[in-house]
């Protein structure tokens, strides 16, 4: 007897020390999510977002609301995770969200999360740190950073898009070429400057003879177009579209959707001997202020909603092919892409130098 | 004794002796300013002119420096100084005028008000929203070129020069003229009714007094102004970056590209090179207004 | 004599109106574009007005703007008169020094300047504060050119000198000089100086959004990316708030009706003074 009461006190003391352990452990045990590679490593997704909602902020960058309905997004986190957001510098660049990451270090407004070019990514990869979403294994091989510390996001066509109620319709990048076209045709940036601009001189390129690693006949096409009147120089923004001053952009055909709202007869074309794709990629910043909220912001956007949403705004989301395969796709948004009838191709990063640095040597002189 | 010279004796003992002891307390006075503007404006001028002599290894020649030979920078330069020396006469003279159309009215009325605070704001007003301002009124499908051409007048006859350094002078004037305006008005209130009297009663007519009287003294201010109106349009950026988005004419859309080029062109040593250079220019700037300065204030003497 | 007179009236009234439709015309065009409805022959519309009222983050952003409208002025003022009228006064071989100084702002592109910037807020962000209204600190740097300039021609049209030393004569102490005679006199400079501060913070955009704070501008850019009716009435309307809020401090700066102590000290009594 003396035995059993023994046996059921020792059992009772271990089972105190063992809730006494298990309790202890989850209370003092807060995660330091800066340095989880993923949900599952850091405690699992409740773990996550609870310790995203104690965050409470979220830092993001260059992230204008019209660029591939991220407005919808970031309403959508905000609404599932009570998280703030703060969207800085709405206009940058990709190289101005890798300067924000290098000039604001560890304070508390340094950006937590960048949505950046393949260029400025892989040249910066010493400011990330890697982080695995949970559907990892849903995105190509070919578009990730096999640890983590870059991952691409949505992609899509350079296009040109047009006003079809001011223009003709456009059916080969020659017609531009016409004089129904005289003062109309904009190019969204300076390609020494804008990674789409560079890739819409790449698409001229291609359309007239050119290759991916010989961008010439694009600079050439474009010279031709200020010769004959039809290029104009301006900064194509939604109110040069909508008042008629650049009723033709060169543009990625999600952000040339973004126009439709504000012209109904805004339409889009890719032509087929010059399908010319681009990704943009997703890095988490070492040194974010709020490492937590960056993560589960991460699993958002490659959540089925969030692809969802890219889809929505013309966008390619990563994982289209898994969702497709998946049936979780929005069947009616990816049915309103635009068609793409030749073969996509992609500028590798060092065709992407080469161009820019034949572009420094003779874009200024060819569109002056 | 007047009292002007009683005066004069009490201030002459409070001046520092010739041998300096005395001079530490009066430099004291301007020490507050020389600090906060030595942290916050001085000190950053330095680490940028600094970041120019540093090459991309991080070792210290005047590698960076080799950008200013190249040929669209010395265009870039060229279109920057004449730019600005253009915009800078047009505004002034132009601002000056309508300063005096103010100045000339009354100096508690609505329309000194009105004028002076639509100033204040226009002086500041730029960027995508100025240039599309402009670009809607003129643009090529703005409403008053369409007006002129149903009426017969086409003011692009070649190509359409609002994006193009002329239109960049007339755009920027929106912004030179009340600046302008803002500057030279005190110089203006100044002018006593006295002067343009005894120049009459001593038998001048208005050229005499714009000549002899009111011109000198209103030199000094006027070139001043010219001088801010130079440096204003010189270093403008965001207007500019939307109205010639291509090809980077000036030496603010270059350094600009330098920095923000997100396709590998982004150099930031040779934008602070850019950088060095314009400061220089400006210092010489800087120099023959203050030789025309003492020229001016001769005629006062 | 009256001939003369209504001639220059007419000059003025046909200037007034030159100038009038060389500034408003594009303003007008601007507003015009905003109210447009979308589509070919679509009505007009107030939806690009009404919509700015609906976005939440644009009340903080105003508040900040003009807290550091009113941080800024302060600073520019007591720190840029003072050192004027004693560089005028005792230090002349500094006056060309500090009018480099205060044209040093201008002559580089804020997207240079920021880069030396940077180091100083990053700074001031870990140990001193990382609130937005340190920007006004770089703001008075920005600031100083305009105002320099414009205190500058008033200084020049006042004889500093003459005033200074009859006051002095009379005991006045240096706060006294200041307050009571140098203000009082380029009251217009300052206000003016003023202006250009206040609308200069209003406007500001480059250093705010390069260093990730929101400020007037920032929010503006951010709602312009709603649609293209936004994007220009937030700009006719930031424009207008502007120029009321000018309005308002031009007639607070309002001269009030000479006093006798105001008389004594204005330099046209003063030279009529010395003749006795």
């Amino acid at each position: 007897m003396n035995w059993h009461r023994l046996h059921r006190l020792g059992l009772a003391v271990a089972a105190v020390f063992i809730v006494a352990a298990c309790g202890s452990s989850s209370s003092a045990g807060s995660t330091d999510w800066s340095t989880q590679s993923s949900a599952s490593a850091g405690g699992g997704m409740d773990a996550l977002v609870a310790a995203a909602k104690a965050e409470g902020q979220l830092n993001i960058i260059a992230v204008p609301r019209d660029w591939a309905n991220y407005g919808a997004i970031i309403d959508g986190f905000t609404a599932k995770y009570g998280i703030k957001i703060n969207s800085a510098n709405p206009n940058g660049s990709s190289q101005d969200e890798v300067d924000a990451v290098n000039q604001l270090g560890k304070t508390s407004r340094a950006p937590d999360v960048l949505d950046i070019g393949m260029k400025v990514a892989l040249a910066n990869t010493a400011l990330f740190t890697p982080y695995q979403v949970g559907v990892w294994k849903d995105i190509p091989a070919a578009q990730k950073e096999s640890s983590g510390l870059w991952y691409q996001d949505y992609g899509g066509y350079m296009s040109i898009g047009y006003d079809s109620s001011k223009v003709p319709a456009v059916t080969s990048m020659q017609d531009l070429l016409g004089s129904a076209f005289k003062g109309k045709v904009a190019l969204n940036g300076d390609p020494t400057k804008a990674n789409a601009a560079l890739n819409g001189v790449m698409m001229a390129s291609l359309a007239n003879g050119g290759s991916l690693d010989n961008i010439g006949p694009g600079v050439d096409f474009f010279h031709q177009l200020k010769v004959k009147g039809n290029f104009v120089p301006v900064q194509a923004t939604t109110a040069t579209v909508k008042s008629g001053q650049t009723p033709v952009v060169f543009d990625w055909d999600y952000l040339s959707q973004s126009h439709g709202t504000d012209v109904p007869t805004w339409k889009i074309f890719v032509p087929s001997n010059a399908t010319l794709g681009g990704y943009y990629a997703q890095a988490i910043n070492k040194n974010a202020p709020h490492p937590a909220a960056a993560r589960l912001w991460e699993e958002y956007l490659y959540s089925d909603a969030g692809q969802n949403f890219w889809l929505k705004g013309g966008a390619r989301p990563v994982r289209m092919a898994a969702m497709q395969s998946a049936g979780t796709l929005d069947a009616a948004a990816a049915a309103a892409l635009p068609a793409i009838t030749g073969t996509p191709v992609f500028l590798s990063p060092d065709q992407a130098t080469a161009a820019g640095t034949y572009l420094a040597a003779h874009w200024a002189a060819a569109i002056s | 004794m007047t009292a002007a010279g009683n005066a004069a004796a009490v201030i002459d003992a409070g001046r520092p002796l010739q041998g300096g002891r005395r001079l530490p307390l009066t430099w004291l006075g301007a020490v507050p300013f020389l600090a906060y503007v030595g942290l916050f404006l001085l000190l950053p001028t330095v680490i940028v002119v600094a970041g120019a002599f540093v090459d991309k290894n991080g070792s210290v020649n005047l590698s960076e420096l080799q950008t200013l030979n190249q040929p669209y920078v010395v265009k870039a330069y060229m279109s920057s100084v004449l730019l600005s020396v253009e915009s800078a006469l047009i505004g002034a003279v132009a601002g000056a005028l309508l300063a005096y159309v103010i100045a000339t009215g009354n100096p508690q009325g609505l329309l000194r008000r009105t004028v002076t605070s639509a100033a204040g704001v226009l002086a500041q007003f730029g960027g995508v929203t100025l240039a599309f301002a402009f670009i809607a009124t003129i643009g090529g499908a703005g409403f008053l070129r369409v007006f002129l051409l149903d009426h017969g007048i086409d003011i692009y006859p070649g190509n359409i020069w609002l994006y193009d350094l002329p239109g960049l002078i007339v755009v920027y004037l929106y912004f030179q003229i009340p600046l302008m305006v803002l500057v030279f008005l005190p110089a203006l209130d100044g002018i006593r009714p006295q002067w343009r009297e005894a120049t009459e009663s001593l038998g001048g007519n208005a050229w005499h007094y714009w000549r002899y009287v009111a011109g000198p003294l209103l030199a000094p201010a006027f070139l001043g102004a010219t001088l801010l109106l130079f440096a204003n349009s010189f270093s403008a950026y965001a207007t500019a970056a939307a109205l010639i988005n291509q090809g980077n004419p000036i030496v603010p859309l270059a350094i600009g590209n330098l920095i923000q080029s997100e396709v590998g062109l982004s150099d930031p040593g040779q934008a602070k090179a850019l950088a060095l250079g314009m400061i220089v220019i400006v210092a010489v700037v800087m120099i023959s207004y203050s030789v025309l300065q003492r020229r001016t204030a001769r005629w006062l003497q | 004599m009256k001939a003369g007179r209504a001639r220059f009236q007419v000059f003025r009234a046909v200037m007034l109106v030159l100038f009038g439709a060389f500034f408003l015309v594009p303003i007008g065009a601007m507003f015009e574009f905003s109210t447009r409805g979308t589509g070919i022959a679509a009505p007009r519309t107030w939806a690009a007005w009404t919509s700015i009222l609906t976005y939440p983050d644009l009340t903080n952003a105003i508040v900040a703007s003009l807290e550091l409208c009113v941080i800024t002025s302060i600073l520019m003022v007591i720190l840029l008169l003072p050192t004027m009228v004693w560089v005028r006064l005792r230090l002349p071989r500094l006056r060309g020094v500090i009018e480099f100084i205060c044209l040093l702002p201008l002559t580089i592109p804020a997207i240079v300047l920021i880069v030396g910037l940077v180091p100083i807020y990053y700074f001031m962000a870990l140990n001193i504060s990382d609130n937005i209204l340190t920007l006004s600190l770089a703001y008075v740097i920005l600031v100083l050119p305009y105002a320099y300039r414009s205190m500058d021609v008033g200084l020049a049209a006042i004889d500093v000198k003459t005033l200074t030393e009859a006051a002095r004569s009379l005991g006045a102490s240096w706060p006294t000089v200041m307050a009571r005679i140098i203000v009082p006199n380029i009251r217009v400079a300052i206000l003016n100086a003023l202006l250009l501060s206040v609308a200069l913070v209003l406007g500001e955009f480059t250093f705010a959004n390069l260093l990730s704070y929101v400020n007037l501008q920032v929010a503006i850019a951010q709602l312009g990316r709603a649609n293209a009716g936004v994007s220009i009435s937030t700009a006719v309307a930031s424009l207008l708030f502007a120029f009321v809020l000018l309005m308002v401090i031009s007639f607070v700066g309002r001269r009030r009706p000479p006093s006798l102590a105001a008389a004594a000290t204005d330099p046209q009594y003063l030279t009529s003074g010395q003749r006795t």
